[in-house]
């Protein structure tokens, strides 16, 4: 490394060439390692083969009524939950004040298949897989943190923010769902 | 102690021919006789302790990672290959799963005694952050290495701890897709899991060269926590070798007595039976706990009803810790010459480990059987959450409001000039009981 060395009469005064190869220099060798460190970066990103793992099908004459069956969707679980009337009843009738996360029971289900509620089974606190039938709700209840979800998966008690969500499907045929 | 004379002389022909070229012999010589000291207690033997967890911890995980794999299908049967079929498979595993047991221990020993000292104060201020540094690094270290076995407790557990960065708003969802490497923890976490986990202990090699570089720049601090004045150097201090080898090496014999005794008569008293049940993501253990080291920080955590405010409470309690020197509004060192602020830090030391103990417990769980007191808010008032709630209250309140309150308050006691002087000349203050005694009797 070169010294530099200031000469007191150039103080203040315009920038020179120097400067100029300097700060282009340096420009440039912050710019490329950015360029060299993005790759590195992003690899950590889903691979193509995780992405294409996109979508199952699934085939709902396998759940009775008052049963929940758990299915593996892009690693996590996703419920399948065949409801009674009384549990369509009790997340009909609960007021929208009461929730933490406003959201209609006729939203998270597709219109005459109110029976089957599909959401994924992740605990919208830190993701750890609900109970089935647990909780003052008769939803579920999350293990790990307390938190208690309704029989429209919609959270009602504890450190939880959001409802269960409700995955991206669709029904082939009135006893099949392609989901995702 | 820093710059003192090298006394190093080399004796044959091929130490002055190396001398010249690398003085390594040299600087090896000069640091083992650094000016030390002459009053380090027990307490101080943890630096060597840790030094020598650090050790244990790189070596078996070396031969450990010849026979695990680190592949979603495989690893927790190459673990249990490790424990059955592998020549003194077992042995190494225990001795590196206990042996991150017994490093936290070592470090939150050496952590309190630097808060009890006063070790963090000026001129020590980067030794103390460096070694919050190493802290951080040591937590991730052991949360990386507690999922490659794949089991239960390591898969959701890894699951709690990722989801922990979704909270972060706006750019949280995105970050945990690029922890995870897919939409949930699955192959791809566990491969860069077992990359970083073999990285870190490297890294923390490193800063624990930097760490000591602050020390040995800044000076030791000691039980009476006063600077050692120039002119006393010769008195108050002996050579770290041999008295302080010998100390030190004292002291790691009874701390391997304690670690064998983890290791061979009760392995997996510090684990979770759950973590021998292969990882399945469709179904969550009924009690989820972290390892006991991370309890603490678990409870802070689940104290908040807020998720975000929870982590940022639990990363606060740590991230504390950096500004600590600080916050210290007092003079004095050594909470020997401060006689209320030595309470609060019992009380600290009793809350951290109440704090433990509420992790490990489910927070809605009543801490008197069969009473139910008053609702307060969104749990019962006799229950883990609100004494969880308490604690964490008291956690915060000792850094930020105790610590620079007292510091301006109190009265500190006298404190001695030198650390020879109360024990030779009858002058100075006679800090403890015991140097009484012994100056009655000399």
């Amino acid at each position: 490394m070169a010294e530099t060395v200031v000469n007191p009469n150039l103080e203040g005064q315009e920038p020179t060439r120097r400067d100029f190869i300097h700060i282009a220099a340096g420009a440039a060798a912050v710019g490329g390692a950015a360029m060299f460190a993005w790759p590195l970066i992003d690899q950590m990103n889903p691979a193509a083969d995780t992405l294409a793992l996109a979508s199952i099908e699934f085939d709902l004459t396998k759940v009775t009524e008052g049963q929940q069956v758990t299915i593996k969707w892009r690693g996590k679980p996703v419920f399948v939950r065949y409801r009674t009337p009384a549990e369509i009843e009790a997340a009909r009738k609960t007021p929208l004040s009461d929730l933490k996360d406003p959201q209609k029971d006729e939203d998270r289900v597709k219109p005459g298949h109110e029976q089957f509620l599909i959401l994924v089974g992740t605990c919208t606190h830190l993701g750890c897989v609900p109970t089935f039938g647990a909780g003052e709700y008769g939803g579920w209840f999350c293990p790990c943190h307390g938190s208690v979800y309704d029989t429209s998966g919609r959270i009602r008690k504890g450190p939880a923010p959001k409802n269960l969500a409700v995955p991206d499907y669709a029904y082939l045929t009135d006893t099949r769902v392609k989901i995702g | 102690m820093s710059e003192h004379e090298s006394t190093y002389v080399p004796k044959t022909g091929f130490e002055r021919w190396l001398d010249t070229r690398l003085p390594i012999i040299r600087f090896a010589a000069d640091y083992a006789t650094i000016p030390t000291p002459k009053n380090l207690n027990y307490w101080w033997t943890f630096g060597g302790i840790l030094a020598l967890c650090l050790v244990i911890q790189i070596v078996t995980g070396i031969v450990l990672v010849m026979h695990y794999t680190p592949n979603a299908d495989l690893a927790f049967a190459s673990v249990e290959h490790i424990m059955r079929d592998v020549r003194h498979g077992w042995m190494i595993r225990y001795i590196h799963s206990n042996g991150a047991s017994m490093f936290f221990l070592a470090v939150y020993i050496h952590m309190l005694r630097g808060l009890y000292y006063g070790s963090y104060k000026a001129p020590r201020e980067m030794i103390w952050i460096l070694g919050v540094v190493l802290f951080l690094l040591m937590m991730a270290t052991a949360f990386l290495g507690y999922v490659l076995p794949w089991g239960q407790m390591s898969f959701h557990g890894a699951v709690v701890i990722t989801n922990l960065i979704g909270s972060i708003p706006i750019v949280g969802e995105s970050i945990t897709t690029w922890l995870w490497g897919g939409f949930a923890v699955d192959n791809p976490t566990l491969n860069r899991f077992f990359s970083l986990h073999y990285l870190l202990p490297f890294v923390i090699a490193g800063v624990v060269v930097l760490h000591l570089w602050a020390l040995h720049a800044a000076g030791q601090n000691n039980p009476v926590g006063i600077l050692i004045p120039q002119e006393q150097r010769s008195r108050d201090t002996v050579p770290f070798h041999p008295y302080y080898t010998v100390k030190d090496g004292f002291a790691i014999i009874l701390f391997l007595m304690l670690f064998a005794v983890f290791v061979f008569f009760n392995p997996n008293a510090l684990g979770h039976a759950d973590n021998y049940i292969p990882a399945n993501p469709l179904v969550t253990p009924a009690h989820i706990v972290p390892e006991w080291y991370l309890l603490p920080f678990y409870a802070m955590l689940r104290a908040v009803p807020d998720k975000f405010m929870g982590v940022l409470v639990m990363f606060g309690s740590i991230g504390l810790l950096f500004v600590l020197p600080w916050l210290d509004t007092s003079k004095v060192r050594s909470m020997r010459y401060r006689p209320a602020m030595r309470w609060f830090f019992f009380i600290f030391v009793l809350v951290a480990f109440m704090l433990g103990w509420c992790g490990a417990k489910s927070p809605d769980d009543q801490l008197i059987h069969g009473i139910t007191t008053f609702r307060l808010f969104d749990g019962d008032l006799n229950s883990y959450l609100w004494l969880s709630r308490l604690l964490t209250l008291y956690y915060f309140s000792f850094f930020l409001i105790i610590m620079p309150w007292v510091g301006l308050r109190e009265t500190p006691l006298p404190v001695p000039e030198s650390i020879s002087s109360p024990v030779l000349s009858g002058h100075g203050s006679v800090p403890t009981g015991a140097v009484a005694d012994a100056e009655k009797k000399g």
